[in-house]
């Protein structure tokens, strides 16, 4: 459960200030999206505390995203349908596959975490390439908002117990539906 | 949900016989606490029988252990719930219609989990909060559902040394488990003393025997074992897949084999060819499975082959509820088939008859040389009891076989019986095709007239002289009122039976257990003086009905009651119905 | 080909029900749906004009998950279901979804003559080597040596190659994806559904329940696996060669799909009546 997943390509680099924050703003669009579908998915299940906590950051990178189109004044925002990434889905797209039923508020927030640190190195990929200057201080700014946003969940994570041994252990099988 | 009148309590009084749901979701461990408290009702010498019942998710979703200890023999659930524990309420009430409670029920939930919902406590039923979670959680490892198995344990007045050998076996094996649990079964006990409420099981009969606790479908599969079964097909399928996922091991264990097959039309061919190799042979299915089945359940009664499946019904019609009991499958297992195909159908009426049947099944079928389907159900298959031990079974029955060189051998010869002997591969001297064309006696394909009523009149013949006599039907009571049904309603049924009883009013029981080929003689023997016949069944169109009269010449007057499937009768429903139609 | 009179582009919102799945969180089928959804997205199809036909089985419980025309058929027959379908409503766009066990165990059957008679529709079988929904069973792809209730040490038989199977009976198109990778499935999904012919798109989805060691994947699957190509013994070199962690398109061809030959004129009924004029 540590989200981590192999490279599959390379981003597509931005020509202008305006392309690079459309990824950003993509980048927010799929992971607000991401977390709001495993609320309901962890809700589904009765997880309440995590549905609850996934739903709070859906409307944190709500807001990121909301922040992100308001400066840069768009009528209409990009097609987020687009963009390729380096990794399978957006920087700060939460895998499906690293979901448990019974994961605690912990191991979701080590999710977000390690979300934030790729974004983080995402936009510092772009601060270092070879890029015009605008774009290179643009994602430079991105990358330190991206740090602080780390900072701010390891502060969230500190008011969370580290999950007891046993934290996955059902007694109950499986059960059958169909 | 009022208060029911108790028209009368019944031989199981409010404490020879104590019912308990424990509910809880997101990997709460209530079925295991359930398995526990079962385990725990065996091992201090009284009956048991389990049912479960879950929300739509595979993991972590909703769920609902329900126990009813007794302190005689129960085939049944009992009208309503004495005690409901809930670790959490989270969508438990899609369980109201299965988790009847009544005033002098009582409700025991984590206030810190929110309150009961009023699905549960409308009944009047009184609650009493205990904070589980806080109280298991002072406790290093102690979870919730250890804390309400102590709770109820010390309610229901279970000895100790039972209930910790229970939680024993079942931790045993989980490193480190077992400490905390029996801590937190102890603060639960303490907690149930706390609350000055009990619902004590009489003491246990005394046990000249050791008891058994086994699921429905164990049963059928250790009676199929005994009847002689060696080669089991299997291919998955809700309620079924357990009796064939304990049958792999076994069967290897006794030195037979199972094959999983990629489907059912596989499977039911693959035991058909097996058993003309000379091995008594078996799978397992429900409805959809059964449907796929029935062209080949044609072959092995025109080729004369044994075989049996066994039909563990579930909600129908097409994919239906899968998880839930239902009596529908009656029409198929007797009509399926396309032509005049006689066959054997069998029905187990108890848990404790899974097992007696499903070897009657296998001896029925060797000896007739044809298919036998038998009827069991979601309920009986999947629900785990404390049972007396079966009796032990005779030898199972041997084929008719040909002896090798046997002059002039017809394999599909005219016999007095309609028995010939079957030639097993390997025998010289008496090579035939099997064969699903109509036939000679010596097995040539045949479109002559005579040949086919010849060999339609052996077939017929043949079943109608099988060893029926002493299983046939269960038979008890006299009186001019009489209930007749078959499978899980049989359990309802009997303890309705006993309240009337109780109450002045006498009703016989007829439970079949052969329901093809019909019985007329032994039946209208059975309902002699009979004047009026009460129909039970698990259906909704009333096919058991439909077969009654369409097989029988039935003297009494008719009457049904019947339901569908999802939720099984209880007592007092058949209870109070016999008392009203006993009037008309 | 979006009717909507505000003239948005769809967006995979729109091809998604209120219908909460049931799946377990982790499961890879969350991100097949996801991926279907982009797909018919960008193809900017009218969900009205898909239909998603399923046999039995957790993935099977797909078509309620979208606002598209479902139908959830009987263990194994969708390939069935959606040859009739699309026989008889050729202006449909018919995806067909299940899992290992009702696509190539019950369904094998039906798989190996839809690639042959290569009706155009989309086949998308997501592969967890296991038969989920009754708890844990081997499937056809399922390894030899995996331990279960059914079959203690497994079953001893060597796993199904299902991309050799489509391509030695006619697919016209075979692919295989993973759940890991949802917008490489989804723009292999668009391929697929435009590709006319009989589509395969094997999706490796794992089953965090009964097959938690499948979370491994991610770490053994190779992008871009395949060369594309119209070849078949190119493709059936490359398959042969590919230890079924392979992802990409790697057969592409040319076969026309299969239609029912109509009169494009058709006549009255009573027209047929005088053939039996004496």
């Amino acid at each position: 459960m540590t989200g981590q997943r192999p490279e599959t390509g390379r981003e597509d680099l931005p020509r202008t200030v305006e392309e690079f924050m459309a990824y950003a703003w993509a980048m927010e669009v799929e992971a607000a999206d991401r977390y709001a579908e495993l609320a309901q998915i962890m809700d589904s299940h009765h997880n309440r505390e995590v549905a609850e906590l996934f739903a709070k950051l859906s409307r944190i990178e709500g807001k990121h995203r909301d922040q992100i189109a308001a400066r840069m004044g768009w009528q209409q925002p990009p097609d987020a349908t687009v963009f390729r990434w380096s990794t399978p889905e957006g920087a700060e797209t939460t895998d499906y596959g690293d979901l448990h039923y019974l994961m605690t508020p912990y191991h979701a927030l080590l999710l977000a975490r390690h979300n934030e640190r790729q974004a983080a190195e995402f936009f510092e990929r772009f601060a270092a390439a070879d890029l015009p200057a605008e774009i290179q201080a643009q994602a430079a700014e991105m990358a330190g908002e991206e740090r602080e946003h780390v900072r701010l969940i390891e502060e969230w994570l500190s008011r969370f117990p580290p999950p007891e041994r046993g934290w996955d252990e059902d007694w109950d099988p499986p059960n059958v539906v169909d | 949900m009022t208060s029911p009148e108790k028209i009368h309590p019944g031989p199981h009084g409010p404490h020879t016989s104590v019912s308990v749901a424990l509910a809880g979701s997101g990997g709460a461990g209530v079925m295991t606490a359930g398995n526990m408290l079962l385990e725990a009702a065996a091992r201090s010498g009284y009956y048991a029988l389990m049912t479960r019942s879950s929300g739509p998710q595979i993991r972590g979703g909703e769920a609902a252990a329900m126990i009813r200890i007794a302190r005689d023999p129960i085939e049944c659930m009992d009208d309503r719930f004495d005690v409901l524990v809930a670790v959490d309420w989270d969508n438990v009430h899609r369980f109201r219609a299965e988790i009847a409670l009544t005033a002098d029920s009582l409700v025991i939930g984590d206030p810190d989990q929110g309150e009961p919902h009023e699905a549960f406590t409308g009944s009047g039923a009184r609650y009493a909060p205990v904070h589980l979670k806080k109280m298991a959680k002072t406790i290093e490892g102690g979870r919730a559902n250890m804390l309400a198995l102590g709770l109820v344990a010390e309610l229901l007045g279970l000895p100790e040394d039972a209930v910790m050998r229970a939680v024993e076996k079942t931790l045993g094996r989980r490193p480190g488990a077992l400490e905390p649990s029996l801590a937190a079964m102890a603060a639960g006990r303490a907690a149930g003393a706390d609350l000055e409420v009990e619902y004590g099981l009489a003491p246990p009969a005394a046990q000249s025997t050791s008891r058994w606790l086994v699921s429905g479908n164990e049963a059928t599969g250790l009676g199929a074992l005994r009847g002689g079964v060696r080669f089991v097909a299997a291919y998955p399928i809700t309620p079924a897949t357990e009796l064939l996922e304990w049958m792999s091991p076994a069967l290897a264990e006794v030195g037979g084999a199972l094959v999983q097959a990629e489907d059912e039309l596989a499977s039911i061919n693959m035991a058909i060819g097996s058993s003309y190799g000379g091995v008594p042979s078996l799978t397992a299915t429900s409805g959809p499975g059964l449907s796929l089945m029935v062209e080949a359940l044609g072959l092995a009664v025109t080729a004369e082959t044994p075989v049996v499946v066994v039909n563990v019904m579930r909600v129908g019609p097409s994919t239906g509820i899968p998880t839930k009991s239902e009596q529908g499958d009656l029409n198929i297992a007797l009509y399926g088939l396309h032509g005049d195909a006689p066959h054997l159908v069998l029905a187990p009426n108890s848990v404790a008859d899974c097992l007696c049947t499903a070897e009657w099944a296998v001896q029925l079928a060797e000896s007739l040389q044809a298919p036998a389907i038998v009827l069991s159900d979601q309920f009986m298959g999947q629900a785990r009891s404390v049972i007396d031990p079966p009796a032990p079974s005779p030898a199972p029955a041997r084929r008719l076989t040909a002896k090798p060189d046997s002059p002039d051998y017809r394999r599909y010869g005219l016999t007095d019986s309609g028995l010939s002997p079957m030639a097993i591969p390997g025998t010289p001297g008496v090579s035939y095709t099997a064969d699903g064309l109509e036939h000679t006696e010596r097995g040539t394909p045949s479109s002559q007239a005579s040949d086919h009523l010849a060999q339609l009149q052996k077939r017929e013949r043949k079943l109608a002289h099988g060893d029926y006599a002493a299983h046939w039907a269960d038979v008890e009571g006299d009186g001019e009122l009489a209930v007749i049904t078959f499978g899980s309603c049989t359990g309802p049924v009997r303890e309705a039976i006993t309240r009337a009883r109780e109450g002045g009013l006498a009703v016989r029981l007829v439970s079949m257990r052969l329901l093809s080929p019909a019985q007329p003689a032994r039946l209208a023997e059975a309902l002699e003086g009979v004047n009026k016949l009460l129909v039970v069944e698990q259906t909704h169109s009333g096919q058991f009905l439909g077969y009654l009269r369409r097989e029988y010449d039935l003297a009494a007057e008719l009457s049904s009651l019947r339901k569908p499937g999802v939720l099984q009768f209880h007592p007092d429903e058949i209870h109070r119905h016999l008392l009203a139609w006993s009037q008309t | 080909m979006n009717d909507n009179s505000t003239s948005k582009a769809p967006s995979p919102a729109d091809y998604k029900s209120e219908v909460k799945p049931v799946w377990c969180p982790g499961c890879g089928d969350f991100a097949v749906l996801n991926a279907l959804a982009k797909a018919l997205a960008k193809l900017a199809l009218r969900a009205e004009d898909v239909a998603v036909v399923s046999g039995i089985g957790c993935s099977s419980r797909i078509p309620a998950y979208t606002s598209c025309y479902g139908f959830h058929g009987v263990h194994g027959r969708s390939l069935a279901a959606a040859t009739g379908l699309k026989l008889a409503r050729p202006d449909l766009t018919v995806v067909v979804t299940g899992g290992d066990g009702d696509g190539y165990s019950i369904g094998g059957n039906h798989f190996m003559h839809a690639c042959r008679r290569n009706v155009d529709m989309t086949y998308i079988v997501m592969d967890n080597r296991v038969y989920g929904m009754t708890k844990g069973q081997p499937s056809p792809t399922t390894e030899p040596d995996w331990d279960s209730k059914l079959t203690p040490q497994g079953t001893g038989l060597r796993e199904f190659q299902p991309t050799v199977i489509a391509l030695a009976a006619g697919a016209n198109f075979i692919a295989r994806g993973f759940t890991g990778d949802p917008n490489g499935l989804a723009a292999m999904l668009v391929d697929a559904i435009t590709t006319p012919g009989f589509s395969f798109v094997e999706v490796l989805s794992p089953c965090i329940t009964f097959r938690p060691e499948q979370t491994e994947w991610k770490r053994i699957v190779k992008q871009a696996a395949f060369e594309q190509t119209a070849d078949p013994s190119d493709a059936a070199k490359q398959m042969l060669a590919d230890d079924g962690f392979g992802l990409g398109v790697v057969y592409s061809g040319q076969r026309p799909p299969f239609s029912a030959r109509r009169a494009s004129d058709p006549k009255p009924v009573t027209a047929l009546e005088a053939r039996f004029a004496v």
